[in-house]
């Protein structure tokens, strides 16, 4: 008897979630919103890059900070690192800014180079700009305090 | 004097004048017309890369639609000064038509370290004297600044530094062989 009031409370809980999912799908709209496949897309909502002095408080150790200031003006190529202007060893001091990570040394290997790894050239590819936009998905997380 | 030397005389000078007048007019005139961005461009060597680059940039397109020129950067508003920097323009044309030296893309990229450094070496010599026709460092406000470009033009004011010396590649991509991560002036803060 116990065991058939288990498995039909498992199955009316499978049922529920299951349920639940199917509506939940209803409510999800994409990006796109309810805009028409056929018709133009919303038109994109302009946002401005944010410049945060002292820079953005950090969610989990190991995160790569988040770049407090605009970016547009600095290439980074094969021929030259427009960041590096600021947040090399020779120059960060001058320019008031923080040194890159040691860590933006080392080689796959753990080897010390004199230069940016190339593992680590392409700033961009860690550190992002910020924007005041609201999350598009509703997210819990919270950062490391 | 007859009246004959007299009329002579006069009608030299009326002459004089009047050829003075179409010389002039014209010396001006093809000052003018090699001053606009559109004579700087009709070389395809102008037009392929640094107008290509500059367009990516600020003085291209920004908020105020206020714009830069080639000749705004690269040409002296004062009389004398222009007609130095077209005489030496002249050599450029040797270049181009004689010995070809930087009509390719790869030839370009080969000479534009040392093309960059005569620009940054002249620019250096006149104060940035061009970028100062627009851009007065007396009239920034530095409140509405970010505070890294505030702190950093204080300390210029300060120590007499000029905007090339911080605004290199302001205008086109940076030449292969320049690192700035090795170049900035200042000894900075202290430790
Ligand atoms: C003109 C100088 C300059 C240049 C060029 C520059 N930065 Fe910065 N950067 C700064 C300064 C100054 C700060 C510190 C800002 C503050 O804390 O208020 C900073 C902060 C940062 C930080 C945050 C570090 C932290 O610990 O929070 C990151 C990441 C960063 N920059 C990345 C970049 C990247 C990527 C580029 C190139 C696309 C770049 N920067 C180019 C001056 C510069
Ligand atoms: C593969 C990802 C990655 C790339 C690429 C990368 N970084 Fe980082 N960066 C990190 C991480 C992770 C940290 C934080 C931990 C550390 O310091 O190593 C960091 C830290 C920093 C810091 C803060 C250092 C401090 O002591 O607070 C600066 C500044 C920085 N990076 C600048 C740069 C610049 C400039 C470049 C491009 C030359 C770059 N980073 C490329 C991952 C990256
Ligand atoms: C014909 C006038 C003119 C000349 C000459 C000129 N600029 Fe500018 N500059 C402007 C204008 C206009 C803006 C930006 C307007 C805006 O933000 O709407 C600007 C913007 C800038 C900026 C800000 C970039 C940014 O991303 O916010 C810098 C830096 C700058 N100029 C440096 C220079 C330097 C260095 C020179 C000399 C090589 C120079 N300018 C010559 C008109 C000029
Ligand atoms: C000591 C270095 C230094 C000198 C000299 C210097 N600048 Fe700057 N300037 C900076 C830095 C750093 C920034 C901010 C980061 C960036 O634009 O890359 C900046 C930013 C600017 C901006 C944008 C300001 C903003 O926050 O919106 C303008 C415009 C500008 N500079 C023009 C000039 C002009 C014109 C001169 C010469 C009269 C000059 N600068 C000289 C370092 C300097
Ligand atoms: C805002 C000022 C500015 C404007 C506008 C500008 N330049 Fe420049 N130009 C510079 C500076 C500064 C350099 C020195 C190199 C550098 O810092 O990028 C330079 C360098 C050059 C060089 C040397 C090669 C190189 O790439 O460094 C050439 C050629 C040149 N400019 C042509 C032009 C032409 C053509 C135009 C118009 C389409 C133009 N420039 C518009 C500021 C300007």
């Amino acid at each position: 008897m116990k065991k058939i009031i288990q498995i039909s409370l498992a199955a009316f809980g499978l049922l529920l979630i299951t349920g639940n999912t199917v509506t939940a799908k209803e409510d999800i709209a994409s990006l796109r919103g309810t805009t028409d496949l056929s018709g133009p897309s919303l038109k994109a909502v302009k946002q401005k890059v944010i410049s945060q002095e002292g820079g953005f408080e950090r969610s989990y150790k190991q995160q790569p900070p988040m770049v407090p200031h605009k970016v547009d003006k600095y290439k980074i190529t094969l021929k030259n690192n427009g960041c590096m202007k600021c947040h090399s060893k020779k120059n960060y001091k001058k320019e008031k800014s923080p040194m890159v990570g040691e860590s933006h040394f080392l080689s796959r290997d753990g080897k010390k180079l004199q230069k940016v790894s190339s593992r680590r050239y392409f700033c961009d590819q860690c550190h992002a700009i910020q924007i005041d936009a609201k999350p598009l998905v509703k997210n819990e997380f919270d950062g490391l305090k | 004097m007859t009246s004959g030397q007299k009329k002579g005389t006069f009608s030299v000078l009326i002459i004089g004048i009047i050829l003075g007048i179409i010389l002039w007019g014209s010396f001006n005139w093809a000052m003018a017309i090699t001053n606009t961005e559109e004579f700087c461009i009709s070389c395809h060597e102008m037009r392929d890369t640094p107008f290509e680059e500059l367009q990516d940039t600020i003085h291209y397109t920004n908020r105020t639609g206020v714009r830069a020129t080639c000749p705004d950067c690269h040409v002296p508003k004062e009389w004398i000064h222009k007609v130095v920097r077209k005489i030496q323009a002249s050599r450029e044309l040797y270049h181009h038509f004689i010995t070809g030296d930087i009509d390719t893309p790869e030839k370009y990229e080969a000479k534009r370290l040392h093309l960059a450094q005569n620009v940054w070496r002249t620019m250096k010599n006149t104060d940035s004297r061009e970028c100062r026709n627009c851009h007065d460092i007396e009239s920034m406000d530095f409140e509405r600044q970010e505070t890294r470009s505030a702190d950093r033009h204080e300390e210029a004011i300060d120590k007499g530094y000029t905007c090339i010396d911080c605004h290199k590649g302001i205008a086109h991509a940076l030449p292969e062989g320049y690192d700035p991560g090795e170049d900035a002036p200042g000894g900075g803060n202290e430790g």
